[in-house]
């Protein structure tokens, strides 16, 4: 429950910060040093993340290098998985954009210095590989590759190669983490959000969300579908969505929708159907409600769409992976410390 | 409004499936070649264009996709894309001929690009790290994540750039950068040239010059 509120404060400061330096952070550099900023007196941490030039040029030993190019790889082309433990169009740079280091958009390497750290959405404490793991069982509609294993190890390796000089646990918040939404003036409307998605996203994701594919290779991805996160995806959350199409789409332009639009957009996708939670009990509305303190109750999920009276999440469609039960979903941890 | 939005979404839909294929049943190829005699004297008879160092190069055409052609070339002709000589010739063609020269090109073997040999290895480094990773440190996305694997294009709106002359390349980013060319949907590439240096511009245009246009395709 406090980490949400630590988030919400987070989200609101560089909401705050996004109004007063807009563009302009974009145009010199993305990571500029903090005592150059607008916002140094937010008293946030802010780190840049190495590039794959620092790494080559860095004296690691030749064998790290190897993994965590590895990692690198796996993370930007994350569909060489598909098949195995991938079972939609995504990688995972699809939502953490510029190789999972660019601020605004999750960075990951925020996951390094917080991680071992309590989950409120599986509730108990999870470590970098189990982050990792929920990935694969919600945004990429796979099954993880086991902890420990090569890809396992070179994802987490980058992840933490990422984080090189950060502190660990840091006492101030990190700048440009996760997905800030932007304030949120009136409801949000699937009609606006149609009309805007038509507008702004269709040219690369397609008027019926399926992404695009060129000559078989994948280039743009879902947003809604078959080929996108499944319903249990933090992405899933209207607020999560709205967050990421603000502070980065349309690809190139960060924050130039307004507040408004990115959240009728994110409305607009997030009432789309895609593959099943792999939470499902068999039934949407017990599904909703178990889950719903912890996830549902930020997503649309077992609401009836107004226009046509579907209920979302409502089919036992669980897209490519068909009864691929994830490994890693429902399995609780330290029972056994539950009585301290 | 609507209107609008409706053709463009037939559009859209026309790129999901093979743009060119579409195209040429309503371009006519015989006929596109035949209007083509006015493009030759630059764009050369098998539409290979000219890397021209230090002068306007004229781009290869051979194997872009059709609608993308005809786009521009109604673009020239109403001064969205600003280019004197390029206006002149578009206004002897018309809306037919407009598609029948985009069917004609864009079925020509596409040929390799000009321009990128003299480059020394730091700069195609660079140029490939653009090409395929982009430069978030200053917010440059890889040329890749819109024209696709490789730089060979993306349905009509993405052309292909793997193999264009980097004269070319270079002076179509240096317009975007400057704001004298602004005929791309949404300002998608305008807003990626204005962060461009002219080294990177450099870079990329020799990096793609040396890049086959279609795939297994040999580069010269």
């Amino acid at each position: 429950m406090s980490s949400f509120r630590r988030q919400r404060v987070v989200a609101l400061s560089s909401t705050v910060l996004a109004v007063g330096a807009g563009l302009s952070l974009y145009t010199a550099n993305a990571f500029s040093q903090q005592e150059e900023r607008a916002d140094a007196a937010l008293n946030q941490l802010v780190h840049e993340p190495p590039t794959m030039e620092d790494l080559e040029a860095s004296d690691l030993h030749p064998e790290l290098k190897r993994v965590i190019r590895y990692g690198h790889d796996l993370f930007t082309n994350t569909q060489q998985l598909r098949g195995e433990y991938v079972f939609n169009d995504m990688n995972c740079s699809s939502c953490h954009l510029g190789e999972g280091r660019v601020p605004f958009s999750a960075p990951v390497w925020a996951a390094a210095i917080t991680l071992p750290d309590f989950r409120g959405k599986n509730q108990h404490v999870n470590n970098l590989e189990e982050r990792i793991a929920g990935c694969f069982a919600y945004s990429m509609n796979g099954t993880p590759p086991e902890y420990g294993s090569d890809e396992m190890l070179a994802l987490s390796a980058y992840h933490q190669w990422l984080a090189t000089g950060a502190p660990m646990y840091p006492d101030k918040p990190i700048y440009g983490r996760g997905f800030p939404a932007p304030e949120q003036p009136e409801a949000p409307s699937y009609t606006r959000g149609e009309a805007a998605y038509q507008e702004n996203c269709a040219i690369c994701h397609q008027e019926d969300g399926s992404g695009h594919y060129e000559n078989g290779e994948y280039v743009f991805p879902a947003p809604w579908g078959d080929g996108s996160n499944n319903w249990g995806a933090g992405i899933a959350r209207v607020e999560t969505m709205a967050g990421f199409i603000y502070q980065n789409m349309p690809l190139g332009q960060p924050r130039s929708l307004t507040g408004q639009q990115a959240w009728d957009i994110a409305y607009y996708i997030n009432s789309q159907e895609r593959p099943q939670d792999p939470r499902y009990t068999g039934d949407v509305a017990e599904t909703a409600e178990r889950f719903g303190p912890t996830f549902h109750n930020r997503s649309l999920y077992g609401q009836t769409r107004e226009h046509d009276g579907h209920v979302l999440g409502d089919h036992a469609n669980f897209g490519e992976k068909g009864d691929t039960q994830p490994w890693n979903v429902g399995v609780p941890r330290f029972e056994h410390l539950s009585e301290e | 409004m609507k209107t609008a939005r409706g053709s463009r979404l037939s559009l859209l839909l026309g790129a999901c499936l093979m743009a060119s294929t579409s195209m040429a049943q309503e371009g006519d190829i015989a006929r596109g070649e035949e209007a083509s005699s006015t493009c030759v004297a630059c764009h050369q008879a098998n539409g290979g264009g000219m890397n021209i160092p230090g002068g306007e190069s004229w781009p290869r055409l051979a194997g872009l996709n059709a609608d993308y052609i005809a786009k521009q070339l109604h673009d020239f002709k109403s001064g969205d894309r600003q280019n004197a000589t390029m206006m002149t010739f578009a206004n002897m063609l018309n809306d037919q001929q407009i598609v029948d020269v985009a069917a004609y090109y864009s079925q020509l073997p596409a040929t390799a690009g000009q321009g990128g040999d003299n480059a020394d290895e730091a700069l195609l480094a660079r140029g490939q790290q653009l090409a395929e990773r982009g430069d978030w440190n200053a917010y440059i996305v890889s040329c890749q994540s819109c024209h696709g694997p490789g730089g060979r294009g993306v349905g009509k709106t993405f052309p292909g750039i793997a193999g264009q002359h980097s004269g070319y390349i270079a002076a179509q980013l240096n317009a975007w950068k400057n704001e004298v060319r602004s005929n791309d949907p949404q300002n998608l590439m305008g807003a990626i040239a204005k962060r461009m240096s002219e080294e990177d511009i450099q870079a990329v245009s020799a990096w793609y010059a040396t890049q086959p246009s279609a795939e297994g395709e040999a580069t010269q």
